[in-house]
């Protein structure tokens, strides 16, 4: 009998921070205590507590390590997985008070982190290994494909889906029911399913995780898919820079083909349904699903007009559904639990859990599932554990790009799609950035605007020209030469790009300037009027000066700072030179006595 | 190609090895004392016997053998404590391997505690 399972994350993060070679070590331990028989080592997918990581958790306790490195690995055999001793001092806690006592520590799902998530795409990962596929049968795999194909009628799986009110994930929120239905309806021989995992938001990782973790998730949703359309091709579309996430999938795709859960006539049913990846080369815009399409037709990543939707003239002038990583990792649950469970589950009209890669200026960066509705103070405050260093909530930027921003003062706004639209942003793929009182509105625009003029894939004028122009604007005020009608130009050339762009990526590229005009209007005016930056981030508009009060004339400052620009004699008062100081903060950190500063 | 019934019998035939990670409260805990007072009485093959017989015995879905630390009758060591869910903790004290496959076998699997190794019979001996 094995007694005890030690899961470590293989997931992208934790895989960086070296949790593979704690594998090998552990592995090599256990062999030379004789545990080997006892104990197992199965690697899992993401955890979501990357911050931390590389994790460990040991069942049955469910005791969870973080931040392990190779040298406390014999520790933890000795003491845990021989004595059944918790070592404490790697245990994680809330407090992150390494000395809790053993008894006091929470098992992984007490923890503040996971109490208030809800684990419906992400159920499977951190628990199964992704690459044994008999793991996720276990784990009620491939029930929800045998019953829909032995007992219900393709229009039977669309109406379920319908009913589930289940949205898509990847964006815009489109209910999945609904596009399914629209595909089925198209009449045609062939038709295909495909699955957007081309995600490319900056700081967003729940597609990757989800495929890493539970691969077999997204292939049993997709045959259910095909199933229910009448389509017998499937098609994941996944970055290259995933090599992770593709190993698994190929791997999972092999076993599925092996079970006969792919292939020709699956259950005896009759029904025949292929897979196949396709890798995407990093463009931002092949996350647009006809730009998508296009490539997987070989042709260059470019979008296309819509009407016709791909439900009626998709991939190859096709019928064709195609849903995000997360969207499909929900069906196999929906079909196997019911639409009034999930129906029970979020908002009126958002049902079911969101997954968020939570990054920025938060303590716990990592990936959470919550049931939608939930508060962004939840999120920020309890799961992600507030802000570092004592600093202030300034705002949340959801939607990536193509969102915008939650100021501090709708901390408590229940996240779902409408609220977020109703405050001027969106769901997005589900990135959530989070700011603090040191982060300049004015620039994050900008960011993202950089961001987007790169991503424009040049096909259509508005996008191509009216974003390069937008984020010529924004580098004008954050260098302190802007006007007041800059601010008018802006939102005027935005609502024309919102209106004219051929894609989503344009259409939305100008909201991270119209949402963070909309909340701090009065920091781009601080730029223009009083060229200051309220956050003292705007290179251009700070000065770094030195308190006399404060100095004492130790001449660090001046030895440190790479362009003499400050003067100043021993034991007296120094004085920096602004025209030749190059803003590099060097003097600010070299000082013993806080007295620099920026204006 | 798989059927259903195959399908049925993998999902079986797994969930007893991957229960452990679902810990819901309701399985019964065999728990060990490993420390060192606990060791050095023999505990070490205790637990081995422990869990080639909840294996044997195809018990590995409900049931979970665990180690602590010293519990503070060191004289009574190797102790196992058995905890069911909504019934009394069951501590068996002076364990052996023998024993603690007669243990698995009448109580953890019959439903009858062994009295004769129960720390109550000790005591009162």
């Amino acid at each position: 009998m094995i007694r005890s399972h030690v899961l470590i994350c293989g997931g992208t993060g934790c895989t960086s921070s070296g949790s593979m070679k704690l594998q090998t070590i552990l592995e090599q331990e256990l062999a030379n205590r004789g545990l080997t028989d006892e104990i197992k080592i199965v690697k899992t997918g993401c955890f979501g507590l990357c911050e931390h990581g590389p994790v460990m958790i040991v069942y049955p306790d469910g005791t969870f390590y973080s931040r392990v490195q190779p040298e406390d690995i014999a520790e933890i055999v000795e003491e845990h997985l021989l004595k059944g001793r918790v070592v404490t001092r790697l245990a994680y806690t809330d407090t992150g008070d390494a000395e809790a006592k053993a008894d006091e520590l929470p098992s992984l799902n007490d923890t503040a982190f996971y109490r208030s998530q809800q684990r419906i795409a992400l159920r499977n990962c951190g628990v199964i290994n992704p690459e044994v596929i008999d793991e996720y049968i276990a784990m009620d795999g491939y029930k929800a494909l045998g019953k829909v194909l032995t007992e219900m009628k393709p229009e039977e799986v669309i109406d379920i889906i319908t009913k589930s009110g289940l949205r898509g994930r990847g964006g815009a929120g489109f209910p999945t029911g609904r596009k399914w239905a629209f595909a089925a309806a198209t009449p045609g021989e062939i038709k295909y399913v495909c699955c957007n995992a081309d995600e490319g938001d900056p700081g967003a990782f729940m597609d990757r995780s989800v495929l890493e973790g539970d691969p077999h998730a997204v292939i049993e949703a997709m045959t259910i898919a095909g199933y229910a359309i009448g389509a017998h091709q499937g098609y994941v579309y996944v970055r290259a820079e995933y090599p992770i996430a593709i190993e698994r999938l190929r791997i999972a795709i092999e076993q599925a083909k092996e079970y006969g859960l792919l292939g020709k006539n699956i259950f005896g049913s009759g029904f025949d349904f292929e897979l196949d990846l396709r890798f995407g080369a990093g463009a931002f815009v092949c996350g647009e699903e006809t730009a998508l399409m296009t490539s997987i037709e070989g042709e260059r990543g470019e979008p296309r007009p819509r009407p016709p939707f791909p439900a009626v003239k998709g991939l190859f002038g096709k019928p064709t559904v195609l849903n995000n990583v997360e969207t499909y990792a929900n069906i196999p649950l929906i079909i196997n639990n019911g639409v009034e469970w999930f129906n029970s589950i979020g908002t009126e009209t958002s049902k079911g859990t969101k997954v968020f890669a939570l990054v920025g200026k938060v303590n716990n960066t990592g990936l959470v599932e919550v049931p939608m509705g939930t508060p962004l103070r939840t999120i920020i405050e309890e799961i992600g554990g507030g802000i570092p260093n004592g600093k202030k909530f300034k705002a949340a930027q959801t939607g990536g790009p193509s969102g915008g921003c939650i100021p501090a003062h709708l901390i408590d706004t229940p996240i779902d799609y409408e609220n977020l639209l109703s405050i001027g942003s969106m769901m997005g793929s589900g990135g959530l950035i989070v700011m603090d009182e040191d982060t300049c509105m004015v620039d994050i625009a900008k960011f993202f605007l950089e961001f987007t003029v790169d991503e424009s894939c040049g096909k259509c004028t508005a996008c191509r020209i009216g974003t390069k122009r937008l984020l010529q604007i924004l580098e004008k005020i954050t260098s302190g030469n802007g006007t007041m009608e800059d601010l008018d130009t802006l939102e005027e050339l935005a609502a024309h790009i919102k209106t004219t762009a051929l894609c989503g990526l344009g259409q939305t590229a100008p909201n991270p300037i119209l949402s963070t005009l909309r909340y701090f209007r009065d920091e781009y005016i601080a730029h223009i009027v009083d060229k200051r930056c309220p956050a003292g981030v705007c290179k251009a508009l700070l000065s770094y000066v030195i308190d006399e009060e404060k100095c004492k004339g130790c001449t660090a400052c001046a030895r440190k700072c790479p362009v003499n620009a400050i003067t100043g004699s021993v034991k007296n008062p120094h004085v920096i030179d602004t025209a030749k100081c190059i803003k590099c903060g060097a003097c600010v950190e070299t000082c013993r006595f806080d007295a620099i500063y920026k204006k | 190609m798989k059927t259903l019934a195959e399908l049925a019998e993998i999902r079986e035939k797994m969930k007893g090895k991957v229960a452990m990670r679902q810990n819901d409260g309701n399985e019964t805990r065999i728990i060990v004392g490993m420390g060192t007072c606990g060791i050095a009485a023999g505990a070490r093959p205790v637990l081995s016997a422990l869990v080639e017989a909840v294996s044997k015995e195809k018990l590995e879905e409900s049931v979970t053998v665990t180690q602590t630390g010293c519990i503070g009758i060191c004289q009574y060591e190797p102790v196992v404590e058995v905890i069911e869910p909504g019934k009394d903790k069951v501590t068996y004290v002076k364990m052996t391997a023998e024993k603690a496959q007669r243990v698995v076998a009448e109580h953890i699997k019959g439903g009858k505690v062994v009295a004769e190794y129960t720390i109550g019979a000790s005591v009162a001996k």
